[in-house]
């Protein structure tokens, strides 16, 4: 495998994890915002 | 020689490698009770809360699992079994292992005091706790008996789902806690018994490296022979019904019957035994604790009440 190869390679991988971590922190906001209603609505009795 | 030093090769660090660091395997089991444990508790919470909870037992699983990693980084070098892992094989830093399972472990906490309740919270806080620095950084080199203490920190995910629930504990989950607990020694000694010379090179003091096969054996059948009762014992606390009796009796039998085989075991080398009872453990504890969210759903009523 000659460096360009690699480099190549490292790039590819250095963007899924930037994809996954965005995908696992939008998810969690998905979460927390939806927790919160949920919240909200058990507070207030509704 | 570490075993890994004819495998190590750098790249960069993958999605994939991460995705290990969190031990996948051993978090769907520790899910899996700990859904066990939401499903049997009694009252209600909503769906995203019971979710919610379930993230939060996988992620703070998955945390420790990655801790341990990073601190046995040296130990899983030298043993066959876990030499491929991510940091010995030299595809992730032992440092950045440390900094994703605290910071996993931190979140997790957080997130099921804000949404869950207290109780759930600080059993997962002890959890990771005691799995990290308890076990992994106290008990595991120095002590025969690591796995025994130890397996407290995988037996309270029931516990921890109980509490999600319910924001208290009472005998049901600690009834849940004591058959894991139970069950965890002979699960693992039974590994140990076919892994025992990768062990001793490592320096782990697991019990048929100290104590030898014979008392290793002995134990194992002693702790079997415990834990059939133990595990029938939600049927008569109103927690598991007529479904959940047989399963969990047909279950605690056929362990005991691979223990006592692997009692009489005569292949020192192979081990046989141990690796069918190995392999009977891990239905033994998917098994009953399938029939009690079974039999939740369906509203099957329980044993006794």
């Amino acid at each position: 495998m000659d460096e360009d190869d690699r480099n190549n390679r490292a790039e590819r991988e250095r963007r899924k994890r930037n994809i996954a971590l965005a995908l696992a922190l939008g998810g969690l906001v998905i979460l927390f915002y939806l927790m919160s209603i949920v919240q909200w609505h058990e507070n207030t009795g509704h | 020689m570490a075993v890994t030093d004819t495998l190590r090769y750098q790249r960069v660090t993958t999605v994939g490698d991460f995705f290990a660091l969190l031990k996948p395997r051993v978090m769907s089991l520790v899910v899996f009770t700990g859904l066990a444990g939401i499903v049997v508790a009694p009252g209600h919470v909503h769906p995203l809360t019971a979710f919610t909870a379930l993230l939060c037992i996988a992620l703070a699983a998955g945390a420790s699992g990655a801790l341990n990693m990073a601190y046995d980084a040296d130990i899983d070098g030298v043993m066959a079994r876990t030499a491929t892992r991510p940091i010995p094989m030299g595809h992730i830093r032992r440092e950045d292992a440390m900094a994703f399972g605290w910071a996993i472990a931190a979140f997790a906490v957080a997130t099921m005091w804000l949404f869950v309740n207290e109780l759930a919270a600080g059993l997962l806080a002890f959890t990771v706790f005691f799995y990290v620095v308890v076990y992994t950084l106290g008990l595991k080199r120095r002590t025969p008996q690591n796995i025994v203490i130890g397996g407290l920190a995988g037996a309270l995910p029931p516990a921890i789902g109980w509490a999600s629930v319910t924001g208290s504990l009472g005998l049901a989950p600690i009834v849940l806690v004591a058959v894991i607990f139970m069950w965890t020694p002979p699960h693992f000694w039974a590994l140990s018994l076919w892994r025992c010379e990768d062990y001793a090179r490592a320096g782990v003091p697991m019990l048929p490296v100290v104590k030898g096969k014979r008392a290793t054996r002995i134990q194992i059948f002693v702790y079997s022979l415990l834990l059939a009762p133990l595990g029938a014992v939600p049927a008569f606390i109103g927690l598991g019904g007529m479904l959940y009796m047989v399963l969990s009796a047909t279950m605690g039998f056929w362990m005991l019957l691979e223990a006592f085989a692997c009692l009489r075991e005569k292949d020192e080398v192979r081990e046989p035994a141990a690796k069918r009872l190995f392999g009977v453990s891990l239905l033994y504890i998917f098994v009953p604790f399938a029939a009690l969210i079974v039999e939740r759903l369906l509203h099957l009523p329980p044993l006794w009440t």
